[in-house]
């Protein structure tokens, strides 16, 4: 069989790879076919039907997405016949949609109003059949809203939930008028295995599913007198919130976000990669003390580790795999470690009363929101984080509050809580952790710099699913000799589908490594359910470059290095890390959940 | 019965006396042979779509595959379609010879009758049927196991592509195609998914050989067709009928003496008012609006007291229940042209919102992703344009 297919559209010749659509043929040469259902990310599956064609020969029109192109096609992508249907099918769907684009969250950033505009709906050519019990939001997540009525049924959400994230959280119920997506038993997205990562809001293209938004809360904070309120930022913030802000995917905006931030009233403008070195600390010596329990004492200790500080992955398996905890480190993630700090040592240090303080955190994330909310996360005597806000959301009140972004001068992070490493800033990608964790650990045990080129661990870095890498200790410091010879093997797993393949592999008693790294979102935080959509693998890729490009400009690029982090050892945690203080602000434990 | 109102007894009459003798001789010719006597025979599938039976069975067997499977579909869902039912109850043998034939021209060793939910009573003696075929299967030398597949109730599941969703657990969607199921069917192996009477058309094909089953139909649409008969009839039942009969002679043999239309094939068919009645001829391509008519086999009769306007009603329910709901022009068109007649009727909208509506269905045709939304135009254009005062009084 030939394997390259020649084919014309609209009369230009093409040539592409058997099994090439007609949609990405079109792209190739730059005629844009518009779609709905079709996510770069995504299996196709072609029922929106907006992106239909005409084909010559054919008695239908083909949906171009769906449609794998064959040798001598003639293709057409804007005859009358197909530009009918398309507007045709845009008005049906306006007709079941609850088009209240002035107070939509998605309003500008929406794949059905840009089609609706584009196509210019008359929207008096068929009745509303809009049903009234689509109307009731769901609201009962700490994370998620689903809005039936803005739904437009192209199942992106459905095959994010199942494809991406295995969660299966939201699926299809019903058939014909009454056909929806629908969770187990249409409970309330609460009560169900959803995990809060988001995936589903950031490949929904209307306002359908989106991530609950507190910003409210906080815009009053500010406005009232009496209290401070603070806010972390994430490291993959940074480099997405320019997307919302006129910036290109990849800008690096760090200073002017600070910027934005303190203009707009926060008190204090802090980095939770201060809490991110912290936590390399914490966790690298807990992964050593468990080799330690392992090789020297010969105790029962649960290895492989697993990371903790993506809290979708953390609800995963809490809920897929409640006999596997043990495996999951014990620290909280950098941001509930903030959330703990800020109300006990910041509160503290600045002399402020920690009930006066609103500790918010800016995150990639929507499960977030669900983890400041967790009932244990109150171990300051207070709620640790008051509010997880998205990256959007931030994005949002930096438009609200009238800031010209791009204008703005840079600002640096306010100290105490400020400072932080390029080790820190790699979180915010995949593989991130595991490398921060490795030039640590590394040090730790041998003395001695991590053995690659300037640092820089690339086995671990990348967007391939499942990455893995093995480091030899040798010529350890006295204390370690028992690691002497030891090959380290790490694993790097990104997208909970991914992380399924680790956990079976532990669940059989098969899984080779030491210390496994898991991120819930596919790409890590910088494709996180709470970054700017859209989000797809060349967004992606861009954000990790900015990302590494932070790292390769950082003078310290080490987090036991972060001179802030000394001190905090030295003045708070005086017992050291995993010490008393540590494991009472730091540390946290986890709750089994069902499977449904 | 008249002359040309022939009636045969192709596909329910006698079984041969020595059972799976078709079968047997299959098994002794090479493949090719009964490909061609297939496409020779000019056999088409009697699900509806009328695909050439000998070119799909082609399909499956050029494809190297370890596995493949022979699908039966007995969903039969088209309201007013009951004789796949009569075929199972009356002449299973017949259908699990053409099964196995299939079997063996494409190389499947498993096979599954997708039953309709609602014939579950049927399960226990076509299981006595199914085991009694494994020992035949085992004697010939053929390595092929048939089981019974109970479907759910959707129309939607008879779509060849849902159907095979359906077996393999997942939600009763149609998929894309390409891939057609003779290349990726049942988990991804190539498939023969066929009418149970197109199955037994192909054994009787084997039987009587392509010269013979020719000679029994018009041009174009060879062979015998169960026909379903219903509505406002003294003799509602199934009729083994050849194909190529006018709709003229079918009222006379079938009306109550005040027909005032057929439809035919269902609700995914076509009215034919009395005035077309002499014109029309059933069989594919029997030149309906230049379209093949669907064969289904249903025939529903409709005398005048019967309102068009609630006949058209019924469908459009039925349709916009039984969509499966993914697609848009079939999702929505089809709530849009049941709510579209009634603002109609009603005086919401003017009368000549009505081909606005027409306008619709072109759209529903061009764009749906599988046959259902792609088929509601046929009823309901043929019945609002041959009844369009009903429509609006
Ligand atoms: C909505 C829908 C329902 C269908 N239902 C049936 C059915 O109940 N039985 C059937 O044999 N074919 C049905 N078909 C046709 C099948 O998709 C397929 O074409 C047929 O089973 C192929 O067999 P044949 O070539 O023997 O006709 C249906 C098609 C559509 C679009
Ligand atoms: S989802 Fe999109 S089309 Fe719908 S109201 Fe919101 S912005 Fe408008
Ligand atoms: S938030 Fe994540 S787990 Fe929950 S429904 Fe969306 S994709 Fe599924
Ligand atoms: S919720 Fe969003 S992604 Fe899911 S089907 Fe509806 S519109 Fe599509
Ligand atoms: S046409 Fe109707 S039944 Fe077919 S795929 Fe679309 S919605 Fe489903
Ligand atoms: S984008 Fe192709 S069918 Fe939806």
């Amino acid at each position: 069989m030939e394997n390259i297919i020649s084919l014309t559209i609209n009369g230009i010749d093409v040539s592409v790879d058997r099994g090439t659509s007609i949609l990405e043929a079109a792209k190739k040469i730059n005629i844009r076919i518009p779609t709905l259902c079709y996510h770069e990310d995504l299996c196709v599956a072609g029922n929106c039907r907006v992106c239909v064609v005409e084909a010559e020969g054919y008695r239908t029109l083909i949906a171009s997405c769906a449609t794998p192109c064959e040798q001598g096609m003639k293709i057409k992508t804007n005859t009358p016949k197909v530009r009918n249907a398309r507007r045709d099918l845009i008005a049906l769907l306006v007709s079941e949609h609850n088009t209240q684009c002035t107070t939509c969250y998605r309003s500008t950033n929406c794949e059905l109003q840009a089609l609706a505009s584009e196509y210019n709906i008359d929207n008096d050519i068929y009745m509303s059949i809009l049903k009234p019990e689509h109307l009731r939001i769901d609201k009962s997540s700490w994370s998620i809203e689903k809005d039936d009525s803005k739904c437009v049924r192209c199942q992106r959400c459905v095959r994010t939930c199942s494809e991406l994230q295995h969660v299966n959280a939201i699926t299809v119920a019903h058939k014909g008028k009454d056909m929806k997506i629908s969770t187990f038993m249409d409970l309330p997205m609460n009560e169900v295995v959803c995990v809060n990562c988001g995936q589903c809001v950031i490949h929904c293209p209307t306002g359908a599913l989106t991530e609950r938004r507190y910003y409210d809360d906080i815009w009053n904070a500010i406005g009232d007198e009496k209290k401070k309120v603070i806010i972390n930022t994430a490291p993959s913030v940074r480099v997405a919130i320019g997307e919302m802000l006129g910036y290109g995917p990849g800008a690096s905006v760090t200073g002017k976000m600070v910027s934005a931030l303190k203009q707009i009233g926060f008190n204090m403008v802090l980095d939770t990669n201060y809490t991110a070195d912290l936590t390399i600390i914490e966790e690298g010596n807990e992964l050593l003390m468990r080799l330690k329990k392992a090789l020297v004492n010969k105790e029962e200790v649960a290895l492989p580790m697993i990371t903790s500080c993506s809290p979708g992955w953390v609800k995963f398996i809490e809920h897929m795999y409640p006999d596997k905890l043990a495996h999951l480190s014990t620290c909280k993630s950098p941001q509930q470690m903030f959330g703990a700090l800020s109300k006990t040592y910041l509160a503290e240090k600045m002399g402020i009363e920690p009930e006066n303080i609103v500790s918010v955190a800016a995150m990639p994330c929507a499960a977030k929101k669900f983890e400041a909310n967790r009932p244990e996360m109150k171990s300051s005597g207070y709620q640790d984080i008051d509010a997880g806000l998205t990256t959007r959301e931030i994005g949002h009140m930096i438009k609200q509050a009238g800031v010209d972004f791009k204008e703005l001068i840079d600002s640096d992070f306010d100290s105490l809580m400020g400072d932080s490493t390029g080790a820190a800033v790699i979180f915010g990608a995949t593989g991130g952790v595991m490398e921060a964790a490795l030039r640590t650990a590394y040090e730790i045990i041998t003395g001695r710099d991590v053995p690659f080129e300037k640092l820089n661990i690339t086995p671990v870095r990348g967007l391939e699913g499942i990455k893995e890498a093995g480091i030899l200790i040798d010529n350890c410091l006295p204390e370690w000799n028992f690691l002497e010879g030891v090959e380290l093997k790490v694993a790097v797993a990104h997208g909970l589908k991914n992380a399924r393949i680790i956990m079976e592999q532990i669940e059989a008693g098969t899984s080779p490594y030491h210390f496994i790294e898991v991120m819930a979102c596919p790409g890590g935080c910088i494709g996180g359910g709470g970054q700017p959509i859209p989000t797809n693998d060349d967004v992606r890729k861009k954000r990790i470059k900015a990302i590494y490009d932070e790292d390769a400009g950082k003078p310290i690029r080490k987090s036991h290095e972060n001179p802030e982090i000394k001190k905090i050892y030295e003045e708070f945690l005086v017992d050291g890390p995993l010490g008393h203080m540590s494991h009472k602000l730091l540390h946290t434990h986890y709750t089994k959940r069902n499977r449904y | 019965m008249s002359d040309r109102l022939k009636r045969v007894d192709v596909i329910l009459g006698n079984y041969h006396p020595e059972k799976y003798k078709i079968l047997a001789g299959a098994m002794e010719r090479p493949n090719k042979d009964i490909i061609q006597d297939l496409i020779d025979s000019g056999l088409k599938g009697r699900g509806g779509a009328g695909f050439l039976t000998g070119l799909k069975w082609k399909f499956a067997a050029q494809v190297p595959s370890e596995e493949k499977y022979v699908i039966c579909n007995a969903d039969e869902g088209e309201p007013g379609t009951f004789k796949d039912r009569e075929i199972l109850t009356k002449v299973p043998r017949k259908v699990l010879s053409g099964m196995g034939i299939c079997a063996k021209v494409i190389g499947a060793k498993k096979g599954y009758i997708y039953l309709r939910g609602e014939y579950k009573f049927l399960v226990a003696q076509l299981n006595d049927q199914i085991d009694e075929f494994h020992t035949y299967c085992d004697k010939l030398g053929l390595d092929f196991r048939v089981e019974i597949f109970l479907g759910s109730g959707a129309y939607v599941c008879g779509e060849e592509t849902a159907l095979l969703n359906s077996i393999e657990g997942k939600r009763g969607e149609p998929r894309n195609k390409p891939p057609f199921p003779t290349n990726e069917g049942l988990f991804g192996k190539p498939t023969v998914v066929n009418n149970v009477e197109t199955l037994v058309s192909a054994m009787m094909v084997c039987k009587i050989g392509p010269d013979q089953f020719k000679k029994l139909g018009i041009q174009d649409s060879h062979g015998s067709k169960l026909f379903s008969v219903s509505g406002d009839t003294p003799r509602a039942g199934i009729y083994d009928l050849e194909f190529g009969l006018s709709l003229e002679e079918f009222v006379k043999e079938f009306g109550d003496g005040d027909t005032k239309a057929v439809q035919v094939g269902g609700a995914s068919g076509f009215c034919v008012p009395r005035k077309k009645f002499s014109q029309t001829t059933i069989g594919y391509k029997a030149g309906l609006d230049g379209d093949n008519l669907p064969t289904g086999g249903s025939m529903m009769l409709f005398n005048s007291s019967r309102s068009m306007y609630h006949v058209l009603e019924n469908y459009l329910e039925f349709f916009e229940e039984e969509s499966c709901g993914q697609c848009t022009p079939c999702r929505i068109g089809c709530q849009q042209l049941k709510k579209g007649i009634d603002a109609v009727k009603r005086g919401i909208r003017p009368p000549e919102y009505l081909d606005q509506l027409l306008k619709l269905t072109e759209t529903m045709k061009i764009t749906a992703k599988c046959g259902l939304g792609q088929s509601v135009a046929n009823s309901f254009s043929s019945i609002v344009e041959n009844f369009r005062e009903e429509m609006i009084y």
